[in-house]
């Protein structure tokens, strides 16, 4: 990883998951791009190292790692395969709601099960409500000590392997975003998975749709109070813009790497290529881009592990969102360019690194909408 | 079983280049790492731990006072407690006197701690001079019997079973304790080490075991205790021997292989 600034811990953890992940995942990349398959031994056994407890606080059993931590960990993982990456930190990381809103026995509850394993996901978007959060139609409505869930979840991550989600749900449409709540739903109670979709890239991650067809949750599920749904997950969301943008800045850095070997492999005129100033600039500004978005998120991360105020943090997290997704476009786009011909076959490992890269501009909040985010906060007098 | 694993800090031979000009090694700016071998005697060895109660591995290396990164590294993957055998008059030694300091850093641990070692084990060698000597060294220096070249070690019936691969199949062999056993590429690999494990051998303070704590002759150690000089160091020529046929069915392989022969005019 290109971070001097790593103090010995980080380095050490960073290394451990780097030589875990190239015996154990980048033997497999390949196949799960082609099959669109979570390599599901490999989450278990990440488990056995004890990353299952990379986001539980330690006083619930769990690593308790600062945000900065955080961050390098995804960029590792983004490194060898971003798919992969995103759905397992994806699946540890969807406790955090519950453990910054939730009841004591709900934070148990949670911690636990992560801790055993379990997939976590958060069930927001809906057909008709991707940006437009409020245009969902999921309803939740209470019946005695129950809430009786009903309506469709598409483009879930982690929705076809989940073991609890974390749904979102009107209790009151009239109230607006005010109506929203949130629900710890273990899959137990009844939740089905419908179709699973084939993706562009990020293809070890699954996706699909989640239904709830009269599920049956205890009111002691709600996680926080009736109607502070929406506020509850904007804080998360805010916090996933930064670190799932993280996994990113491996996928790009992991491209210049390729971009620079085959550089100084590749000969033409008689000379390595990346003796030609065309390419050798081409290979500083990505080194530029991959650095500042790097950076960026890691002030990102500080903001969030130093408790700064939420429209700080929200303008960061959805400005350095933009960039570095923005970036890791353009670096992973050159390295194909660099490697030629061969960049645009399946052979070489970029093709794929442009693929996975795409959507990182597309989902936690498309790019238009983060940078009506952080243009709001950025004009406000 | 109190077990000690001998291991050693080497140049991680993947990420070396040869100086075209000069032919030497390029040893600037390439990780260390701790010999491969020397990591399956460290898996073999926590298996047994694993396998019988109450059991112990301690790990030791020889080196400067880097080579306590390699003693974390070991730390981290099953052993209990740690120590560097270093100092100025150790520099240059081959491996008699290697294997002589190592002997009394052996005795001086028992002392020490009251307990004597049941089993020492060492990789068969070390990737960066590739001797194999200082195993077989060391236990003539205890006075130990020694078995070289395991790939397994169980302990069954209150002995040690001691599997060595021949050309042939399998040698099991048993032998007294205490013994130094030499240990080959196992058929499992290490254990990873684990967040918890790597952040407390990070924090692990290793005692260093300096000339004068073993209680050492000097004149038997070091660049004065060497007799090994070395001439020459030279890149041994490649030499192609045989062919290997790789088909995924064995019939097709056996047709090349026919072909092959009659073209040749040997059938």
């Amino acid at each position: 990883m290109g971070y001097a600034l790593m103090t010995d811990e980080q380095r050490e953890l960073v290394n451990l998951l780097h030589d875990f992940q190239m015996k154990e995942l980048a033997p497999r990349v390949e196949e799960c791009d082609l099959t669109g398959e979570f390599p599901m031994d490999v989450h278990d056994k990440l488990g056995e190292l004890g990353f299952h407890g990379m986001d539980i606080p330690a006083e619930y059993g769990g690593c308790g790692f600062d945000e900065v931590t955080n961050y390098l960990i995804r960029e590792e993982f983004g490194m060898v395969d971003a798919g992969f990456g995103f759905s397992y930190t994806l699946s540890k990381s969807g406790s955090s709601t519950v453990i910054r809103y939730g009841t004591e026995e709900q934070k148990k509850y949670i911690c636990d099960r992560v801790l055993n394993g379990a997939i976590v996901c958060n069930c927001i978007t809906e057909a008709n409500a991707g940006s437009e959060v409020t245009a969902m139609r999921t309803t939740a409505k209470k019946v005695g000590d129950e809430y009786i869930l009903n309506g469709t979840k598409c483009f879930i991550s982690n929705g076809p392997i989940a073991d609890v989600y974390m749904v979102i749900a009107y209790t009151d449409k009239s109230k607006g975003s005010h109506g929203l709540s949130l629900f710890m739903v273990p899959k137990e109670l009844g939740v089905e998975t419908g179709k699973h979709e084939n993706k562009m890239g990020l293809r070890a991650s699954v996706t699909g749709e989640v239904i709830f067809n009269d599920v049956k949750v205890p009111a002691k599920n709600l996680v926080g109070k009736e109607g502070e749904g929406y506020r509850n997950i904007l804080a998360n969301l805010t916090r996933n813009r930064i670190l799932n943008t993280s996994i990113v800045v491996g996928t790009a850095q992991h491209a210049l790497n390729e971009a620079i070997k085959y550089a100084n492999e590749r000969e033409t005129f008689g000379t390595p290529i990346k003796n030609h100033q065309g390419i050798q600039f081409m290979l500083a500004d990505m080194e530029q881009l991959v650095q500042a978005s790097r950076n960026y998120l890691i002030y990102g991360a500080n903001l969030l592990q130093r408790n700064a105020p939420k429209d700080v943090i929200s303008q960061v997290a959805a400005g350095a969102k933009v960039f570095a997704s923005e970036a890791a476009m353009k670096v992973t786009t050159d390295a194909v360019q660099v490697l030629g011909g061969y960049g645009y076959m399946r052979e070489y490992p970029v093709e794929k690194l442009m693929r996975d890269t795409k959507i990182f501009s597309i989902f936690e909040g498309t790019n238009q909408i983060n940078r009506m985010v952080q243009g709001r906060a950025i004009t406000k007098i | 079983m109190n077990i000690l694993v001998c291991v050693k800090q080497v140049p991680d031979t993947t990420e070396i280049k040869i100086d075209p000009e000069t032919n030497t090694l390029i040893r600037a700016g390439v990780p260390s790492i701790v010999n491969p071998f020397d990591t399956y005697a460290l898996e073999v060895a926590a298996r047994l731990k694993d396998s019988i109660g109450g059991s112990k591995v301690t790990v030791m290396a020889m080196g400067p006072e880097q080579a306590k990164a390699a003693l974390k590294e070991c730390l981290s993957v099953g052993a209990d407690q740690a120590y560097l055998v270093s100092g100025r008059e150790f520099g240059g030694s081959d491996t008699l006197a290697t294997s002589y300091v190592l002997s009394c850093a052996v005795k001086a641990v028992e002392e020490k701690s009251g307990e004597n070692f049941d089993i020492i084990f060492c990789g068969k060698q070390a990737i960066d001079g590739d001797t194999g000597q200082v195993g077989p060294e060391l236990a003539e220096h205890l006075g130990y019997p020694q078995i070289t070249y395991a790939s397994d070690v169980t302990f069954e019936n209150d002995t040690i079973k001691v599997k060595r691969e021949n050309d042939e199949g399998y040698d099991y062999l048993t032998c007294p304790l205490p013994c130094v056993i030499t240990i080959v590429k196992t058929p499992y690999e290490p254990r990873y080490a684990t967040i918890k494990s790597k952040m407390a051998a990070n924090r692990a303070v290793i005692p260093t075991l300096s000339a004068e704590d073993l209680k050492i002759d000097t004149t038997m150690c070091g660049l004065k205790g060497s007799p090994t000089k070395v001439k020459k160091t030279f890149t041994p020529v490649r030499e192609k021997h045989g062919i290997k046929i790789e088909d995924k069915e064995a019939a097709d392989a056996a047709k090349e292989l026919v072909d092959m022969l009659s073209d040749a005019k040997i059938l």
